[in-house]
């Protein structure tokens, strides 16, 4: 079985347009959530959302290269070039060697309905034009990816609602920890539209605390009224330790264990048994105590029941060995098909910069809750072993464990 | 519209949407060589036609067609038919 090594990464999100933008959120507890009007407009019960500027392609892609790629995308583009580069894999690299592309990514909603809605006025198929059926399907940023880097190895998105980009990372180390692929692009991307939104937003599950943006996402706090969507795009570059030693590369840290499970249980509701066999699955695989951990990325999203079952399944798991625990989520909103895959860049990013980030607007953590470690505010500390947990819709979890290289 | 206005009105969607620089544009030049146009590129001259001219060519019309004077030519008669 073949080591799996992380060799480069790269973020487009809603606190940072790249790495050290991000980094500098993340330690000072930047929020990234505003106010979409247009959401109040059409009837949203909520307009908050993480807001992103769309990147600028028109020097870097030619029309073709463009014209397929969904807004997702273009986020899945720009955090993959930034994570090429610290991999030092340029394109001629990529396009010469067995590479291959794994990301997730849920859904593709607006170009979908922006096709249907040129249908109904043009009564004409044609004149949707030639980029929309690229933009549309599910599998969007991996064949528009593929085809831009020329990449010849594994190609496929995975699709595992607000787990669908740790899945991908999961994937990824699977495949190479097998010796199947040597060198995987893997990650996660999410639109950020009031197309892919209205029919979540209607079931009540969005916090409506509008009146404070900043405020507004709070994982475990008792106040919190639900979650803040959110999306851009992050990219973790995976390869052998063999192929990673060969080329010289810079190895940010080791892929070590890996958890999945089912919750057979409600289609949205999480319970707790779901993510502790998660948890437990990932742990025995990286063959860690629960001593060993040092910090956990919680899944958390702001939601009453989420939060909770998650924080009862942590106490469950680690008992009087509780690591540091914090929720991004609290400063860039839920970056869903996207998250598994940011959380673990953001993790990352604290590890190789000795901090944990703070879950902000946590002031009043859940009575049930109390005995778990919170990152109140940041924590100045150097530590070597983390563990990245993401739950979905239908009860898919997936728990990943990353450690420094030695 | 007049065939010059014609002309140009083709001239500047081939120049925004398909990024060619007008210097190239010549009327006895290639169309799909100097436009680096593949079959899924077609589509998107229907959409530029309709959403100039406001009628609706078929793709397959485009197969007699070479150069950019066949194109305004082509144009120029569907707008005259319209």
């Amino acid at each position: 079985m073949n080591r799996v090594v992380i060799t480069g990464i790269g973020i487009y999100s809603c606190i940072g347009k790249n790495l050290e933008e991000v980094k500098h959120s993340l330690y000072h507890g930047k929020s990234g959530i505003g106010i979409d009007p247009e959401r109040k407009e059409l009837g949203f019960r909520s307009s908050l959302t993480g807001i992103l500027e769309k990147p600028v392609l028109k020097e870097m892609l030619n029309r073709r290269q463009r014209i397929g790629l969904a807004e997702q995308g273009e986020y899945a583009y720009m955090s993959t070039i930034e994570a090429m580069k610290m991999a030092n894999m340029d394109e001629e690299f990529l396009a010469s060697q067995n590479v291959g592309i794994i990301f997730g990514n849920d859904s593709s909603a607006k170009p979908c309905i922006e096709a249907v809605d040129t249908l109904r006025i043009k009564k004409d198929t044609t004149l949707i034009g030639s980029g929309s059926i690229f933009q549309s399907m599910n599998s969007t940023v991996t064949m528009n990816l593929a085809t831009i880097f020329k990449l010849k190895g594994i190609n496929f998105t995975v699709s595992a609602a607000c787990a669908s980009g740790s899945h991908s990372i999961g994937l990824g180390y699977m495949m190479i920890k097998s010796g199947m692929q040597d060198k995987v692009i893997c990650g996660g991307a999410q639109e950020v539209n009031y197309h892919s939104m209205g029919s979540f937003d209607g079931l009540g599950t969005f916090s409506i605390q509008e009146a404070n943006p900043a405020a507004s996402s709070r994982p475990f706090d008792k106040k919190r009224d639900g979650l803040v969507p959110s999306g851009g795009a992050a990219t973790i570059i995976i390869e052998s330790l063999e192929s990673a030693k060969k080329r010289g590369a810079e190895i940010l840290g080791e892929i070590i264990g890996y958890g999945f499970s089912s919750n057979g249980d409600h289609i949205s509701h999480p319970n707790v048994d779901g993510p502790a066999r998660s948890l437990e699955m990932a742990m025995e695989q990286a063959r860690v105590k629960a001593a060993d951990i040092a910090y956990i990325n919680a899944h958390a999203t702001s939601t009453l029941a989420g939060d909770l079952n998650e924080g009862k399944a942590i106490l469950q798991v680690f008992g009087d060995k509780q690591p540091y625990l914090s929720s991004t989520k609290s400063m860039t909103g839920h970056e869903m098909w996207m998250a598994g895959a940011s959380e673990v860049v953001y993790s990352l990013l604290m590890m190789q910069n000795g901090f944990i980030a703070p879950n902000i607007n946590l002031q009043d953590p859940d009575d049930e809750l109390k005995d778990l470690n919170f990152a109140f505010d940041v924590v100045e500390k150097d530590f070597d072993l983390f563990l990245s947990n993401s739950f979905g819709f239908g009860g898919t979890n997936s728990s990943l464990i990353i450690k420094k290289f030695d | 519209m007049n065939r010059d206005e014609i002309i140009e009105k083709i001239n500047g969607f081939l120049v925004d949407e398909f990024e060619v620089e007008p210097e190239v544009i010549e009327p006895e030049a290639n169309l799909k060589e100097t436009l680096d146009l593949d079959s899924l590129d077609y589509v998107d001259l229907v959409v530029e036609i309709e959403s100039n001219f406001g009628f609706k060519v078929n793709p397959e019309d485009f197969v007699g067609i070479n150069t950019f004077q066949d194109f305004y030519d082509y144009v120029i008669q569907k707008a005259e038919a319209a």
